[in-house]
């Protein structure tokens, strides 16, 4: 049996596994936007913090993902369904992209710009939101575009614990030994993620501040 | 207007930018700080709208402490044009001149008007203002900044060398329309520059700073008579090419 004929065959559970999959991502990553960004803008005003926030993300970054699964297993309500426990993780993953573009994007607006708004009078808020956030758009976009293409290819181990999503296809291909099954979960991840960075790509390029000829 | 009674400005390591400056600038008239880098003039700028604080002395504007000013209102009661202009790349000409009014609340219509009156104060034609900085020459995005610092009509400016980066014939056009507009106007302007020339220019009267101390304040037209040593330095340093002091 090949690959397209799989695919055709069990088009309804290769198109619910691919749904999952893009539940999974999708949440996270919204969780992850709603807690790095944030974080990120809170470490540009509390520099105390920049090195211990920044070294936490790093280090669950490296906390291979089965084990961060099994590590989270325990915890309550989230561990009680597998699901949950995938969103989590991924969340965590995201972050450390999401907080070190934000913080980057923000430290790097000119100083100048940032002297002559706060001189004329912009409060912390209008000059994060008028000033700083729209001047760092496209770093902290490319940091959504990291944060996203990294879940989509470790949302596909999700389902080694019973989180599904298109991992399920590559997981059960490869205790039947048939690459036509792992491909199913495969290729699908594969095109989602390519779509996910040429589009968070293009929406990067349309933010990127015009420079001062 | 502007009033510095001792004050001092250190930095956290104990350095000492500012050393004990006492001066004031009188109502309407242009007060130049003239020194050279290093020597605290863009410090004691930042002082007066709180871009950095005072670290000991008084320093009133419009007679109040500037510690007894709500910031926001100091600032916005102090127009800023600095060297680098600081315009915001992501916004229209319009938009940045537009800026503090806007977040003042001001009726849409009576911000566009305004943005058209100011553009043609600083002599520019009224279609910049759809127009991006980058799109600008150096000459124009400078009086876009004149042009922003003035939006919300303070009666204080506050100017870092914000002709320092044009090239002497446009530098020269810009200083002259800025006299005519300081006359219009009336303004209390303080103006940070290194460039003699310009001081003299410019200035009803020029403080000369040096190391974070104060030389000499005098008018525009006796600095270069004066007899103070460090004042001579400075204008010998700018040689022989005009404006020669007579030898007593």
């Amino acid at each position: 049996m090949n690959f397209w004929s799989f695919i055709t065959q069990n088009r309804y559970e290769v198109a619910t596994l691919t749904l999952e999959h893009l539940w999974m991502v999708g949440i996270s990553t919204v969780l992850a936007v709603a807690v790095g960004i944030p974080l990120g803008v809170l470490i540009t005003r509390k520099r105390s913090l920049h090195k211990p926030v920044i070294a936490v993300a790093n280090i669950i970054q490296t906390i291979p993902s089965l084990a961060l699964f099994g590590f989270l297993l325990p915890a309550p309500w989230i561990g009680e369904r597998a699901e949950r426990l995938a969103i989590l993780a991924l969340t965590l993953y995201a972050l450390l992209p999401l907080i070190r573009n934000t913080y980057v994007g923000i430290t790097s607006v000119d100083r100048a710009i940032v002297d002559a708004a706060r001189g004329m009078g912009l409060t912390d808020w209008q000059l994060l939101y008028k000033v700083e956030l729209p001047l760092a758009a496209s770093v902290i976009l490319a940091g959504i575009r990291v944060a996203l293409v990294i879940s989509i290819g470790l949302a596909t181990i999700a389902a080694a614990i019973g989180a599904g999503g298109l991992g399920e296809l590559i997981f059960r291909g490869l205790a039947m030994v048939n690459n036509s099954v792992i491909l199913a979960g495969a290729i699908p991840a594969a095109v989602m993620a390519l779509l996910a960075d040429g589009t968070l790509g293009w929406l990067e390029k349309r933010f990127t501040p015009q420079r001062a000829a | 207007m502007v009033e510095f009674s001792n004050v001092s400005y250190v930095l956290p390591d104990g350095r000492r930018i500012l050393q004990e400056l006492t001066f004031g600038a009188r109502r309407g008239e242009i007060l130049v700080l003239l020194g050279r880098s290093g020597s605290g003039k863009t410090t004691a700028l930042k002082l007066i709208n709180r871009l950095l604080e005072v670290s000991s002395g008084q320093l009133r504007v419009e007679g109040r402490s500037t510690k007894d000013w709500n910031v926001i209102e100091l600032r916005r009661h102090i127009g800023y044009a600095i060297q680098e202009v600081g315009l915001f790349p992501h916004h229209t000409v319009g938009r940045n001149i537009a800026l503090v009014p806007s977040v003042q609340n001001w009726r849409k219509e009576k911000i566009a008007v305004r943005v058209q009156e100011l553009l043609r104060l600083v002599g520019l034609s009224p279609e910049i203002a759809a127009r991006y900085p980058h799109q600008l020459s150096g000459g124009q995005r400078q009086r876009v900044g004149v042009a922003r610092a003035l939006a919300a009509d303070p009666p204080i400016l506050l100017m870092d060398e914000p002709f320092g980066a044009l090239d002497p014939l446009t530098r020269a056009d810009l200083q002259r329309e800025f006299l005519s507009l300081q006359q219009q106007l009336g303004k209390t302007v303080l103006f940070v520059t290194h460039d003699l020339h310009e001081a003299l220019r410019l200035g009803s009267r020029i403080a000369l700073l040096e190391e974070g101390r104060l030389v000499s304040l005098t008018s525009a037209n006796k600095f270069l008579t004066s007899s103070e040593p460090l004042v001579k330095k400075y204008v010998d340093a700018f040689g022989t090419n005009d404006r020669q002091p007579e030898k007593p």
